[in-house]
């Protein structure tokens, strides 16, 4: 282990040592207490072995890397990059993230060089196991300038392990990413997940989170747009059934002038499950002409179902274009009649729009393989609301 | 085939249709008109079994059924088509993928064997061109970001494909060129056949002129005030509904 990285670890050990686990008296955890993730003595698991998983992506991604509760079991000798993680990442305020980089685990570290544009996309599979074993996974994405790359993550597993990722991306000028984020955790498992995205002068990034599995999931993306005209795109759909708790929190802050934030976030959720989207965009002073819309809508499908919505916006500058807004709502009468109408039975048609509330993020994915295996993911979730179609044409 | 028996029926406790007969026979195409308000989209709403309205006495027959009694989707399967006056957008549904599903749950109801997606794809074609509907439209959502006239025509495109006994058009040609009302006519003339009957819910002339009527009604205050021929419809254009009520009245 680098010097570097023995220094990072020090230093968030100190961080967490100051800063603990996070409590709901914190603002930002306002709807999520992670007290029952506290009471278990989590160990990592050292002896990892090779799993055979079907979310694996092999034959169809350019390159794919698996990790097993935290550890590299494969994985292609691709792109490699000498730079050290957490340069990115928020160690100092973020619990979360001081714990990853404290017991800081394997993870892609990658580099694309400037110019290049890779076809096809990276998968980053981790699979996580085990009753009472935590991971730490820690990504590195680093994307050279005017180059292009798109980049997988899949979180699945079996049992009531805990991951704890962060990956930290960072566009250069001119570089366009596309990432995407599956958290298809098991139903049992806890998952944190942090993102930070670095956007350097016309970067253009897009990334897609989706939520799907965990007893208790808390998904964090950070975008620092960074350089001047650059760009993000955040879709996210986190969709909970059961006693599901799915907690999502963005924080886009415009650093520069010129940039644009599009975000959408849609959240699906039955039964007893909770929702919450925490939304925050801040434009500083110097980011005129920013351009921002927010967007939150959340589809109920029971009586005891709750979805928390905060969108918030702190604009330092007046020279801003942004709007933000977010609904809560059930599924609507007239569409169900209209199918129901035309000789639908009344389950299908409200599967039907169940489904269609959530396609808006999933059709705009680029990959098949990932459409597939969201739309897989979501039967799977909700067998009763999302009867799986026979032959249909989606 | 249909048979409405002294209905009262309204919504959200207002009461709109008081005392409404009629009776339409196999083969049949009869013409609703009347003044705005009056209640003919809610005569066509009762009958599709739309959420909200509440029947409060009176009875609908259809071919000796109840039609009351069963939900949306049976009345669709038995055979009962609304072509509806503002039909909906449902984005992320995709029109084809939706209306296959639909066929395939009435065949299933009576019967046949459901169609394959390319069987399917077959017949929809045939009846896109009926309608002059463009197969782009298709693989749209349902209605999503369709002109006023093109959800016309995917009712009728629908209409064409479900092959239901008994349409109701509920004023389908509002909103129409003249082309388009010619294609609308067309499609449901298409349909027309000793079988199959027609209720059309009409402001004008002008599409019965296409789609000849055997009775046209006059609605007013949710009773069917006067019934005819061909004739009566232009007589209304004429001279308006007001003749009509008065004369009922005295
Ligand atoms: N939700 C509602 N609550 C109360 N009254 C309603 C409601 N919906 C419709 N109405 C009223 O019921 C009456 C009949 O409406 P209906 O739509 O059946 O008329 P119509 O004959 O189809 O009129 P048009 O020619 O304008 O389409 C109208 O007076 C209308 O305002
Ligand atoms: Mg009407």
């Amino acid at each position: 282990m680098s010097a570097v990285a023995l220094d990072i670890r020090e230093r968030a050990s100190e961080a967490f040592a100051k800063l603990g686990w996070p409590t709901p008296r914190v603002e930002e955890w306002r709807y999520t207490n992670l007290a029952p993730l506290q009471r278990v003595s989590w160990k990592t698991d050292d002896d990892t072995q090779p799993t055979e998983s079907d979310a694996s992506m092999a034959g169809r991604a350019a390159h794919e890397w698996i990790f097993v509760s935290g550890r590299q079991v494969s994985g292609a000798d691709a792109y490699a990059t000498s730079q050290e993680p957490g340069r990115w990442a928020d160690v100092e305020r973020n619990a979360l993230v001081a714990l990853n980089t404290m017991h800081m685990q394997d993870g892609a570290r990658i580099e694309i060089p400037a110019n290049e544009v890779v076809d096809g996309f990276l998968h980053l599979l981790f699979i996580g196991s085990g009753d009472g074993i935590w991971s730490h996974p820690r990504n590195l994405v680093v994307v050279g300038r005017n180059a292009q790359v798109t980049i997988v993550e899949t979180y699945v597993g079996t049992g009531k392990y805990f991951t704890n990722a962060v990956t930290e991306i960072v566009a250069g000028d001119g570089a366009v990413v596309d990432h995407y984020r599956i958290e298809c955790e098991s139903l049992e498992a806890y998952h944190v997940g942090n993102v930070f995205i670095h956007e350097e002068r016309a970067a253009n990034v897009t990334s897609r989170s989706i939520v799907i599995g965990a007893a208790l999931a808390r998904s964090e993306t950070h975008v620092a747009l960074a350089g001047e005209g650059a760009s993000i795109a955040l879709d996210g759909l986190f969709a909970g059934t059961g006693t599901q708790h799915l907690d999502n929190r963005t924080v886009i802050d415009h650093i520069k002038p010129h940039c644009e934030s599009l975000e959408l976030y849609k959240g699906v959720l039955d039964q007893h499950a909770r929702g919450v989207f925490d939304g925050r965009i801040i434009v500083r002073p110097d980011a005129q002409k920013t351009v921002s819309r927010q967007e939150n809508r959340n589809l109920l499908l029971s009586e005891s179902a709750i979805v928390d919505s905060k969108p918030t916006l702190e604009i330092h500058n007046d020279d801003v274009k942004c709007n933000h807004g977010s609904t809560i709502g059930q599924i609507e009468q007239e569409p169900l009649f209209y199918l129901r109408s035309r000789g639908i039975g009344e389950d299908e048609a409200r599967s039907l729009l169940i489904y269609a509330f959530a396609s808006e993020i999933v059709d705009r994915m680029k990959i098949e393989p990932v459409r597939e295996q969201i739309r897989r993911s979501l039967f799977q979730l909700m067998p009763e609301r999302l009867p799986e179609r026979r032959g249909g044409t989606r | 085939m249909l048979e409405i028996k002294d209905l009262y029926a309204g919504i959200d406790g207002k009461e709109i249709l008081r005392g409404l007969t009629l009776s339409v026979q196999p083969g049949e195409v009869h013409a609703i008109m009347g003044p705005n308000g009056s209640g003919k989209s809610t005569l066509a709403n009762v009958l599709a079994g739309r959420p909200r309205y509440e029947v409060t006495s009176g009875e609908v027959l259809f071919e000796g059924k109840n039609l009351l009694d069963m939900p949306t989707e049976e009345r669709a399967r038995e055979g009962v088509f609304l072509a509806m006056q503002y039909p909906v957008e449902i984005a992320g549904v995709n029109n084809i993928y939706f209306l296959k599903a639909a066929l395939n749950a009435v065949r299933k109801h009576r019967g046949d064997e459901e169609l394959d997606a390319l069987e399917f794809l077959q017949l929809a074609r045939e009846k896109m061109k009926l309608v002059e509907l463009d197969e782009a439209f298709m693989n749209r959502g349902v209605n999503e970001g369709f002109s006023g006239g093109e959800k016309k025509r995917n009712e009728i495109f629908q209409m064409a494909v479900l092959d239901p006994k008994l349409a109701i058009l509920d004023e389908t040609d509002s909103g129409l060129d003249i082309d388009a009302l010619r294609i609308v006519a067309e499609g449901v003339n298409a349909l027309r056949s000793e079988a199959h009957s027609v209720l059309v819910i009409t402001h004008y002339q002008r599409l019965l002129r296409y789609l000849v009527p055997d009775f046209v009604h006059v609605l007013a205050n949710g009773r069917i005030v006067k019934s005819g021929g061909k004739e009566l419809a232009e007589e209304l254009e004429q001279k308006g509904y007001d003749w009509v009520e008065t004369a009922e009245v005295a």
